[in-house]
């Protein structure tokens, strides 16, 4: 089938990619205040039809660089599907929101949609661990 | 035995006659990991310049989904965009 072909059924049949963003804080916020942000976004993501499928603390991280000045960060990952006209108005959100210094969408593809799910069934934790006994 | 005591008057070369190979095509890896910034750092110099295809080895393919997932760690502050000393 050539691509518009497909364009044009994935919007007739309204069927939503999925796609994966992380996002980060200013550490100037607190636990409460970052949780309200992220059930701020949870609510606009259900608000617009996206269905969220994983989502991922990683705390406070030393960033590689300093971003508005700042050296760390508060990460969150989100994986969720949605209709494609969402993501425009997510990312214009984020951009107005002063708590969030950066952020990061992109469509996930089928290699890594299948990587994820191995990563979150913990496949590569327990090679991790085997590689540290090993050491031990 | 005979054969521990043979002793070279050069050291022999057994690197430079190993062919080099793409470590995604032979291990079956498809997704290239963004997140995992401690995996990247293999393919970025210590300056943090990604590493050329005639280093390392890899597949034009794959060195494409490199250098896309180098980038994309750099946006989100996992890999810097420029550095001293990495290593």
């Amino acid at each position: 089938m050539p691509p518009h072909q497909i364009r044009e059924l994935k919007q007739f049949k309204k069927i939503m990619q999925q796609y994966e963003t992380v996002i980060i804080l200013t550490p100037l916020l607190s636990e409460e205040a970052v949780k309200e942000v992220l059930t701020k976004f949870n609510k606009l993501m259900k608000d617009n039809g996206a269905e969220i499928i994983h989502e991922d603390n990683w705390g406070l991280r030393k960033l590689a660089y300093p971003i508005q000045k700042k050296k760390t960060g508060h990460y969150h990952l989100i994986e969720f599907k949605a209709p494609g006209e969402f993501i425009n108005k997510l990312e214009v959100e984020y951009k107005r929101d002063e708590r969030i210094m950066r952020f990061l969408t992109i469509s996930l593809d089928k290699h890594a949609l299948a990587y994820n799910e191995k990563k979150r069934s913990g496949a590569f934790k327990k090679k991790a661990t085997k590689i540290e006994e090993v050491a031990k | 035995m005979a054969k521990d005591q043979i002793q070279y008057v050069t050291a022999p070369k057994v690197d430079e006659n190993r062919k080099k190979y793409c470590r995604f095509k032979k291990n079956g890896i498809q997704y290239i990991d963004y997140k995992d910034e401690n995996f990247l750092m293999k393919f970025v110099n210590d300056q943090g310049k990604v590493l050329p295809r005639r280093l390392t080895g890899t597949s034009l393919k794959f060195q494409r989904k490199v250098s896309q997932a180098v980038k994309r760690a750099r946006h989100i502050g996992l890999l810097p965009y420029v550095a001293d000393s990495l290593k």
